[in-house]
């Protein structure tokens, strides 16, 4: 459906808003880091030197930086994974309930409701060596727990702490994507003699891949750009560097080491990787989505 | 005539509003919790004592967050008068000349009587410029000791503290016979275990006096005595005499459930660990290796002190000086040191303490004092002057928790971390220059 304006000016002044939300809030902001990304310049602002690419060759100079990409890597897709299959298997399970159903839907989605931070502190809690319910626990299933030594333990932490409220979020989507199944194909098919879990493979599954994709965006975003918080409050990074992701560096070389010129040039790296993939998920994955 | 009054009266009023308006000056510092709403009844004691002038004191988050905010203001020309900053930061704060008003100068201008010599010069000189001049007010200035549970020393048949490193081991298996876990944990291991261990055996950690030269300094912290050390505690964490609990001070989970028998942590950590223990644990000096050293140095200071930013009135600074001096004074500093466990600033507020019984009432609580002030500070034990110091402490923490793990040996470990720390150095040279 196309709609035609009779003058050229209106469209753009109904677009006005939104441009200029993103204007100040997105482009502004992202111009000034690509800027700061070429300075080096002391804490307080006093002196400022063009320094060139300085900055992006100091960082891709770095090994450590390298290895920083792959922790990035396998914690965001693990979250995304992770916090997808949950909330499916539980949006699947929810979606059955006859009885008690509002109850359960509502307590599952109350974790989405905690900010990142306390959500991370919560979990650094549980677990901690020496008085963590779930690391006590371990110790006496005979696993040594102890995240602040062990860098794959420190990893399952953060991973968890990091998936555990972003359940929420995907159970509400796939519920509703659930619902929106027409029963009358389940019917057909369970008549036709397929058994639930084909049923679900064949039929329920497809027609969620919207959804799905959907929520991969948006997870691996979540995960890429918003968890920084959530390992601040568990590790910290460490032990070494095994949890720490880009954004995780981007804030502590930024807000805690004041290195404004190396952190800007990690932000506008970590711009490009956004953009490659958009690209990637738009270009290839979504072909693969079936929308009604 | 009645309007003539009124409109005297009205004047009169307003006169008198205006000599009661007095100038504010704002403070951000980092203190939450107790030592917080102590900071709040410091400057409203302050208040109430005149009233020129006002102190508002804001609390602004952690060290880092209190740090990054003031800058941030600073760069928005919205700056607070004073600022609380940890000592880490100090080297940033030294290096931006355009921003800050140095302490001393401040109270010469302003006219306020300010000596020097008055002040523990194992606390200030942390925080003095090359030639001796103070350049912020220290306020919470602590030292790491060495925290005890004597319950299980008695347990394990022990009658003294240790006071080296080689009686730590001996003590711990000890205790380990006798059924404790482990037998030492630390908090803010960069800071006890590397900053401390150098200036206790007056060995540099940096080059060119610790960063106190210039810009050009360079780590040293991977000689013999650290590699050394590290290499011992990498074996300790294997066979349990020593337990890694964290880069901050999470440790003290382990000494309160008593996992641990031993602590080395901040002095001011004293009112936490009093508040937690459910036993009777004892205070010592920080440990040293017998043999590497005749006589252990004074070890040097953590914590915070208040500098002074560029950009406000005469007047407003005059209530900066004013409140400084205040804040120096003997009941004031006591108070102070006696209420949060930090250290005494000035003589006199040590000899005022001691004279009240203090520390003979709270067994323990002079220890960091006696700690601190033992002989002359040297080169090496003055204090540490580093740019991206808190960057550098990740680079140190990663290095050690690799030792910890058992991945990298001792020597690898600190040449990296040693390599890594001076691009740092050079990066914060090249900004500052």
């Amino acid at each position: 459906m196309t709609v035609t304006f009779p003058q050229k000016g209106l469209p753009w002044l109904l677009l006005l808003p939104q441009l200029v939300v993103t204007a100040i809030f997105f482009l502004w902001p992202a111009e000034q880091a690509l800027e700061q990304a070429f300075y080096l310049e002391d804490a307080f602002g006093l002196s400022r030197e063009f320094v060139g690419f300085e900055n992006f060759i100091d960082l891709f100079t770095d090994p450590l930086y390298y290895q920083s990409i792959l922790t990035t890597l396998f914690f965001s897709f693990s979250v995304a994974v992770v916090g997808m299959s949950v909330a499916l298997l539980l949006a699947v399970m929810a979606d059955r309930i006859i009885r008690g159903k509002l109850a359960y839907q509502t307590l599952l989605i109350w974790p989405y409701a905690v900010a990142p931070a306390l959500a991370g502190v919560l979990w650094w809690i549980l677990f901690d060596p020496s008085m963590g319910p779930i690391a006590l626990w371990l110790k006496s299933a005979g696993v040594d727990w102890n995240h602040y030594l062990n860098g794959n333990q420190a990893m399952i932490l953060v991973v968890i702490a990091s998936t555990w409220k972003q359940i929420s979020y995907n159970f509400l989507f796939f519920l509703a994507g659930l619902q929106a199944v027409p029963r009358s194909l389940i019917e057909a098919a369970a008549i036709d003699g397929a058994s639930p879990f084909k049923r679900f493979w064949t039929i329920v599954f497809p027609l969620l891949s919207p959804t799905t994709f959907f929520l991969l965006v948006v997870n691996l975003v979540y995960a890429f750009f918003e968890t920084f918080g959530v390992i601040d409050a568990t590790t910290k990074g460490g032990p070494g560097q095994s949890t720490t992701t880009l954004v995780y560096k981007v804030f502590d070389d930024g807000f805690v080491g004041l290195d404004l010129g190396g952190s800007a040039a990690q932000s506008v790296v970590l711009m490009g990787i956004v953009g490659l993939m958009t690209v990637i998920q738009f270009r290839f994955i979504e072909r693969k989505v079936q929308y009604s | 005539m009645h309007k003539l009054k009124l409109a005297s009266v009205v004047v009169g009023l307003s006169v008198a509003g205006s000599a009661l308006a007095a100038t504010e000056v704002e403070w951000w510092h980092a203190m939450g919790g107790a030592n917080g709403e102590k900071v709040n009844e410091i400057a409203k004691n302050f208040n109430d004592s005149q009233d020129a002038y006002e102190v508002k004191p804001v609390y602004k988050g952690n060290y880092t967050e209190t740090m990054t905010s003031a800058i941030a203001a600073f760069r928005a020309k919205q700056q607070p008068a004073i600022v609380q900053v940890f000592e880490v930061g100090t080297a940033s704060m030294m290096a931006a000349k355009g921003a800050i008003y140095p302490v001393h100068q401040l109270m010469r201008e302003s006219g306020q009587p300010f000596d020097e010599s008055t002040y523990l010069s194992a606390v200030t000189g942390y925080y003095t410029s090359s030639e001796g001049k103070m350049l912020s007010m220290p306020f919470n200035s602590s030292t790491p000791v060495l925290y005890y549970n004597k319950d299980l020393f008695k347990k394990a048949g022990i009658t003294q503290a240790p006071k080296t490193w080689q009686e730590v081991e001996s003590v711990s298996k000890k205790l380990q016979t006798a059924g404790v876990t482990c037998g030492f944990t630390t908090a803010w291991q960069s800071w006890v275990q590397l900053e401390n261990l150098s200036a206790r055996h007056n060995v540099p950690f940096a080059t060119l006096d610790n960063g106190f030269g210039g810009l050009k300094t360079e780590l040293a912290f991977n000689g013999p005595l650290q590699v050394a050390h590290v290499k011992k505690m990498g074996e300790w964490q294997k066979s349990g005499v020593f337990s890694y609990s964290g880069r901050t001070n999470d440790g003290a989970a382990k000494f309160y459930s008593q996992e641990c028998a031993m602590f080395t942590e901040s002095s001011a950590g004293y009112a936490g660990i009093k508040r937690n223990a459910t036993f009777d644990f004892g205070v010592t000096e920080l440990p040293y290796w017998e043999g590497k050293v005749k006589q252990p140095s004074n070890t040097i200071i953590g914590g915070a002190s208040l500098w002074v930013l560029q950009g406000h009135t005469k007047e407003e600074y005059k209530g900066v000086a004013s409140f400084l001096s205040y804040l120096s004074r003997a009941s004031v500093q006591a108070d102070w040191h006696q209420f949060s466990g930090y250290l005494p600033i000035t003589h006199a507020a040590y000899d005022l303490t001691k004279g009240q019984g203090f520390y003979a009432a709270n067994p323990g609580t002079e220890t960091g004092v006696v700690q601190m002030t033992t002989g002359t500070p040297t080169a090496n034990t003055k204090g540490l002057r580093l740019g991206n110091f808190v960057q550098i402490r990740g680079v140190i923490d990663e290095a050690l928790e690799s030792v910890w793990s058992g991945d990298v040996d001792a020597q690898a470990a600190l040449d990296t971390a040693v390599e890594r720390g001076n691009s740092l150095l050079r990066k914060f040279e090249k900004a500052n220059d």
